[in-house]
């Protein structure tokens, strides 16, 4: 167990859940949607993750509902196999292995025993064919399915492209501007096209098809924005079609509704247009759904709507065009600008999300918590248009005071500081003052001064510009009893040094020193007087990143240059303390210890080096750890100190490293196995309910679990003791509701009869308040007891018995004493 | 889900004074009337009984006004020489005012001739005034003396001869009959008690007073000498509260408001400044166009009277309160909608109905939201938007050519909307505030209109002024630059110094704010 760890690599932030169409399951209770090599079950009613299917060692590309059991799901992956799941146990049923990568997967209710996939082609790169697969019906858990049979040649790989008309007669096919439809009795193949000119910037080119659920009807979407109905195309020459515009580009998706009454189509503009009976001028829109509408998918209910967006979301809405829910991930902004920032108060990530918004996304749920409108301008979807953009983001120490600054660059640039105040009655960000063209240049850096304690009245914030000044903001407050608000932000100072561009500012700890980089030179400001203290510079090199030593090195000053060296000045003797011949590109102190983490980029390769600026000689060094170029990391505070084995990684103890690198992939190091790290997230995936999850069930299903454990493993001593205080529970569960006292008064004596029960039994009882104090001391000890308990078992397997139910019962304990710690004032609610 | 973002109209700070409460009240008066007197005007009294009439004390004469009147209802001109300070007595039946001549002269306001004439100062007499008794005079001369007379008896009570210089103002304390206040070139205050013989209380001004002023409850002594205006307080022993100096040059008179929570102040650099009494800083201030002598303010601050060296009064009404009618015929909802369900309480197993508040779009906005882009652009230049709030017709200018729409919505306008158009640029674009987007526009405008130039003299002449702003603009701009170069050289030639001369500095500043004040 304390073998020392390998520091891994964890990709995380989740993959986009945009694989394929999702799947709503038989009474809209649920929606299936593959994201990465995973399948997502999220309930419709809370939108949380009810559960992850697990078992694809490649990207899911596609899932469908079993035609035949509607409690069943197929989902097929580029690993060649295509799986059956029992979803609502999430047990995994059955595994056919194809062998070929299968990029979409439909299942037809008139063919019981085959599927269709879409493959490619083997020996010619970029053609795919259709092809249907004889699943076998033998028992067994792995299948080879082998049977393949060629529908359809010269498909396109997107499973939008291909659809299966009304009960499977026919299916039709686009790629480039040919459509096809084969017609599976007659065994025929009718290939229509359109001409490929481009008159009046038309491009007939289709992009997506769908199929009417009772009428011989195929609707096309193409690449110009038009809908194109096609009816009669049974016969080649006979044919006719009807045209629907709206869309001003690019047709993504189109879905009919369960009666074929309405069309759905999405498109980039983020509109959901609805078109009635398949006429031009009846149609009911949804706009402003955010981000371009990737998959359209409708309930067999046809009750919910849902809207797969390109930024890593899923909206669902009524069938009435009502918005109902979002589930949102991490969103992939295309540029991130505003770095990675940790939420003082949530200690969320907070990056750009949508465009000219702010997204607050916690690590620990995966999900978004709130996206914050900065730029506050109704965003245009069309190509080509220069967007404001959020370039830099600070946040105080407690996170009262946000800053941001958004920048659109047309012929002029157009700048703007934002500071934001968190307000607590509506517990969220208000904007307080708005300064336009803050620095005649874009700004560079920008930081508050750091400091707990500190009132507002000595706040500060400075930003670096390139227009060769940094600027000193402070709150002035409006001595006018008539004015609105009373506290406003106004620039303190002007500070510049021989006219070169500012390009990174940094406050020491107790912020009495301000560090900003004019390109070769470091200055040190004296922050209550504005004086300059001293300058430090390493030439050739032009300062890349700085920063300040913490706790007991705050008084180094360590900084990376762009000639590939990193240097430490003292800041006391005024000289250079040690450098280190390193390309630096991304430095980040931990807020929590002396620990600084610096990021090489060499050889097209990332290392990762942290150190303690006292000591020039790395604690850790992780050569070679990512391919991608790292833009940006940040320390994130754990809510509870991890044991690290290893005094290697012991910097990993209070916070925890995330990475973004150029390909905007969310990255952290961990010293724990993939297994471990697993299983961690299966815990908190075991409360298996739709419905909300509260503390009283929490804890009923924990007792449950023990309780069925101890019965395998421990026999009579510990059901009798669980026979004790079984009355208490049974009191409380099975007393008639409108008899009990209320329940913040019996809550107590609920959990005193499971801890008195228990004291019964141990001797050595330790007394509640050494038990209080810190948590890590727990946790080692705890560890300690788990190995010299290892050791026992296996030498005397008779003691075992006992001490095993004493340990058990320590945990169950202090998981009491935890449960007893959390808040019950919900209760009292009712 | 997001709703349409209506147009952030940006907020520009106010340029200018800041409108508060005081501005608003001090600006609440009608242009001013003016009267043309015989001489520089000495003194201004109001009469402290309705219907207020006011003396007025210039050259010889002294003139009684009504409040409305422009004519004087009544002189006094039985004066050989100058007439000084021309004082009401509290009941408005008896004036008094001294001479040139060293003579005190008592009339009653019906009559013409004076009731009493008191001789006894042998220069000329600046300053009189009655004890709050109604029956005895003080009285200030060049004669460095202070005298009290009796009425009744017309003859001299007691003589001060305390001043080392010409005794030019004075005030007698409301709360006390026996106690009043002389200023003099001496630069001292003294208060002076009848019942004694010699001053109580010496405070020392520094300069030559101008004027003195107690505060009705007594406590408190304003003077004014030189460019200070200090205030005293006289319970603790003329113990210096505030000192202030906000006039460049000398102030000549003091004044109270009826509410006595402003104190003005009137002065030879043309200004009439209004202190707060509380906070003693200048809530407002008035600026007339030559050096102000005299200074009075009617009860209720219904007319504020101000008297020149050249001998013009300036007199200001006040408008009538604007009544608040107009916002009560506002028709209310029928009786019956408003009281029906209003003492309705919700039961537990009600449910809630929640009316999404409807959110009102501006005319702009709304057709923005539909992509009408033209359309928007001629909806905020409507004469309403485009004359009184510029910034709205900015602010979707910028909209527009950020959504990269603002061509299309510029061109194909006829004659007359290009005219309007570029009148509007013309006369906004000098402004910094529009000046970044306006420049796009006028740059969209003579791209677009480029081939038409010369077909309609209207447009073209619009063209013409609209270079010639731009034109004046950019010389201003050098100007300004050329100014700020040769500060940038003083500001050099200083910092060198300043280790050593920091005193000097310090003096050079006070100048350069001097400076601006009087550029002001």
């Amino acid at each position: 167990m304390v073998a020392p760890a390998a520091l891994r690599v964890v990709r995380c932030g989740g993959s986009a859940p945009h694989g394929a169409r999702a799947v709503f399951s038989a009474g809209a209770r649920f929606l299936l949607c593959a994201s990465g090599d995973f399948v997502k079950m999220y309930s419709v009613a809370t939108e949380e993750l009810v559960r992850l299917l697990r078992g694809h060692s490649d990207l899911v590309t596609d899932v469908q509902l079993a035609p035949h059991n509607h409690l069943q799901l197929y989902s097929s992956s580029l690993d060649g196999t295509i799986k059956l799941w029992d979803f609502t146990d999430g047990i995994l049923i059955k595994t056919f292995t194809v062998g070929y990568k299968l990029l979409a997967l439909y299942a037809l209710p008139t063919s019981e025993d085959s599927m269709f996939v879409i493959i490619p082609k083997s020996g010619e790169r970029g053609t795919f064919q259709l092809v249907s697969v004889k699943l076998t019906k033998a028992a067994g858990q792995d299948m080879e399915a082998k049977e393949l049979s060629v529908v359809l040649e010269r498909v396109d790989a997107s499973p939008k492209c291909t659809a299966f008309g009304r009960e499977g007669e026919y299916v039709a096919s686009v790629k480039g501007i040919n459509l096809q439809v084969y017609f599976f009795k007659r065994k025929q193949l009718n290939r229509f096209s359109l001409s490929a000119t481009k008159r009046k910037g038309g491009n007939n080119v289709f992009t997506c098809v769908a199929c009417h659920p009772q009428e011989d009807c195929i609707a096309t979407g193409h690449a110009d924005g038009k809908i194109r109905l096609w009816r009669n195309f049974d016969h080649k020459k006979e044919y006719t079609y009807s045209t629907l515009h709206w869309h001003h580009d690019k047709v993504t998706d189109l879905a009919f509704s369960v009666e074929g009454t309405s069309l759905l189509s999405g498109g980039v503009e983020s509109v959901l247009v609805q078109w009635h009976s398949g006429s031009d001028c009846k149609r009911d829109f949804l706009p402003r759904l955010g981000s371009a509408i990737e998959y359209v998918s409708i309930s067999s209910d046809g009750t919910f709507y849902c809207t797969s967006h390109a930024d890593n979301r899923i909206t669902i809405v009524n069938s009435n065009l009502r918005f109902s829910k979002t589930i949102q991930g991490l969103i992939k902004a295309r540029d991130v600008k505003t770095g990675l920032v940790v939420d003082p108060r949530t200690k969320a990530l907070v990056l750009n999300g949508e465009p000219g918004h702010l997204q607050f996304y916690c690590l620990q749920s995966d999900k978004q918590l709130y996206s914050l409108d900065i730029v506050q301008q109704e965003y245009i979807h069309q190509a080509g248009l220069n967007q404001s953009d959020l370039v830099k983001i600070a946040f105080s120490a407690q996170g009262k005071w946000l800053a941001t600054v958004e920048e659109r660059e047309e012929t002029e640039l157009e700048l703007q500081l934002k500071l934001w105040f968190f307000d607590e009655e509506t517990q969220s960000f208000k904007l307080n003052t708005r300064i336009s063209m803050p620095h005649e240049d874009h700004i560079t850096a920008m930081c508050f001064r750091d400091m707990d304690e500190l009132e507002d009245e000595s706040l500060m914030l400075v930003t670096a510009g390139r227009d060769c000044v940094f600027k000193v903001w402070v709150i002035v407050e409006d001595t006018d009893p008539e004015a609105q608000q009373s506290l406003s932000w106004s620039c303190d100072f002007v500070g510049s040094y021989h006219n070169y561009q500012a390009t990174n500012c940094c406050f020491s700890e107790d912020g009495s020193l301000l560090a900003v980089s004019f390109e070769e030179t470091v200055t040190v400001w004296d922050s209550s007087t504005w004086d300059l203290k001293c300058t430090f510079c390493h030439p050739p090199g032009k300062i890349r990143n700085i920063c300040f030593g913490r706790l007991t090195c705050s008084k180094y000053l360590i900084g990376a240059t762009d000639h590939g060296f990193l240097c430490c000045w003292n800041l006391l003797s005024c000289a250079l303390e040690w450098s280190a011949h390193l390309n630096v590109i991304v430095l980040q102190p931990d807020p929590l210890s002396e620990h600084i983490a610096a990021v090489s980029w060499l050889l097209k390769e990332s290392s990762l080096f942290v150190f303690k600026p006292n000591e020039p000689r790395p604690i850790c060094i992780q050569r070679k750890f990512c391919k991608e170029k790292i833009q940006f990391a940040a320390f994130v505070p754990r809510d509870v100190p991890e044991t690290i084995g290893s005094e290697k990684y012991l910097w990993l103890r209070r916070s925890q490293l995330f990475f973004l690198t150029d390909m905007q992939e969310l990255l952290t190091v961990s010293t724990k196995s993939p297994e471990e790290r697993l299983t961690l997230s299966s815990k908190q995936l075991a409360v298996e309910e739709s419905l909300p999850v509260t503390p009283f069930s929490l804890l009923l299903g924990k007792h449950r679990h023990q309780q069925s454990q101890g019965d395998i493993g421990l026999g009579k001593v510990v059901r009798r003791h669980h026979e004790q205080d079984s009355p208490a529970v049974k009191e409380l569960l099975h007393t008639p509701a409108h008899v009990l006292p209320s329940a913040s008064f019996l809550c107590p004596i609920f959990i005193n009869s499971l801890l008195i029960s228990k004291e019964k039994k141990s001797a050595e009882q330790v007394p509640d308040e050494v038990e209080m104090e810190s948590e890590e001391a727990e946790d080692d000890s705890d560890e300690e007891n788990n190995v010299t308990e290892m050791k026992q078992e296996d030498t005397m397997p008779i003691e075992s018995l006992g001490e095993t139910t004493h340990k058990l019962s320590k945990s169950e304990e202090k998981e009491l004493r935890k449960i007893r710690k959390t808040d019950y004032s919900w209760l009292s609610v009712f | 889900m997001a709703s349409y973002k209506p147009v952030v109209i940006p907020a520009v700070p106010k340029l200018g004074e800041k409108i508060t409460q005081d501005t608003l009240y001090w600006r609440g008066y009608k242009t001013p009337v003016q009267i043309k007197e015989f001489g520089a005007i000495n003194k201004i009294d109001f009469s402290r009984v309705p219907p207020y009439n006011y003396a007025v004390t210039a050259s010889s004469r002294i003139h009684i006004y009504g409040r409305y009147s422009q004519e004087p209802i009544k002189t006094f001109s039985r004066f050989k020489d100058a007439a000084y300070c021309a004082t009401y007595r509290d009941d408005g039946k008896l004036l008094i005012a001294g001479s040139e001549e060293g003579s005190i002269r008592l009339f009653d306001i019906s009559g013409r001739a004076p009731l009493r004439q008191f001789d006894g100062h042998t220069k000329a007499v600046h300053v009189v005034g009655f004890l709050s008794d109604k029956y005895r005079i003080f009285s200030g001369g060049d004669d460095y003396s202070s005298s009290l007379w009796d009425i009744p008896s017309a003859s001299e009570i007691v003589s001060y001869s305390e001043h080392s210089d010409y005794v030019r103002c004075g005030c007698a304390s409301k709360q006390n009959g026996d106690v009043f206040i002389t200023g003099s070139y001496d630069h001292t205050v003294k208060i002076f008690d009848a019942r004694t013989k010699s001053s109580v209380m010496t405070i020392e001004h520094g300069h030559p007073v101008e004027s003195v002023l107690l505060f009705p409850s007594g406590g408190i002594l304003v003077s004014a000498g030189g460019r200070y205006v200090k205030v005293w307080d006289v319970l603790k022993g003329g113990q210096l509260l505030v000192s202030l100096k906000n006039h460049h040059k000398t102030v000549t008179c003091l004044c109270l408001n009826s509410s006595g929570q402003r104190l003005l102040s009137g002065s030879l650099d043309r200004h009439v400044k209004i202190y707060s009494t509380t906070s003693y800083k200048v809530v407002h201030s008035f600026n007339y166009a030559t050096s102000i002598l005299s200074l009075a303010l009617s009860p209720e601050d219904e007319t504020i009277i101000v008297g020149m060296t050249n001998g013009v009064l300036n007199v200001k009404h006040r408008k009538p309160e604007e009544s608040k009618e107009k916002s009560q015929k506002k028709r209310q909802p029928a009786y019956r909608t408003y009281v029906k369900g209003r003492n309705y309480m919700p039961k537990q197993e009600d449910f809630y109905v929640s009316k999404p508040g409807r959110c009102i779009l501006r005319k702009y906005d709304k057709l923005l939201k539909g992509f009408q882009s033209s359309k928007a652009l001629d909806a905020v230049l409507e004469p309403h938007i485009r004359l009184h709030t510029p910034e709205v017709t900015v602010a979707v200018m910028q909209e527009l050519n950020r959504r990269g729409t603002l061509r299309s919505a510029l061109a194909g306008r006829d004659e007359k909307q290009i005219s309007l158009l570029l009148t509007f640029v013309t006369r906004r674009v000098i402004e910094p505030r529009f000046t970044p987007v306006l420049i796009t526009v006028a740059d969209i405008i003579t791209d677009i209109y480029q081939p038409v130039v010369g077909q309609s003299a209207l447009v073209d002449k619009q063209f013409l002024r609209l270079q010639e702003a731009i034109g004046r603009e950019i010389d201003y701009q050098e100007e300004l630059l050329e100014v700020l170069g040769m500060m940038d050289a003083l500001f050099a030639t200083l910092t060198e110094k300043r280790a050593t001369y920091l005193e000097e500095n310090q003096s050079n500043g006070l100048t350069k704010t001097l400076d601006q004040d009087m550029s002001i």
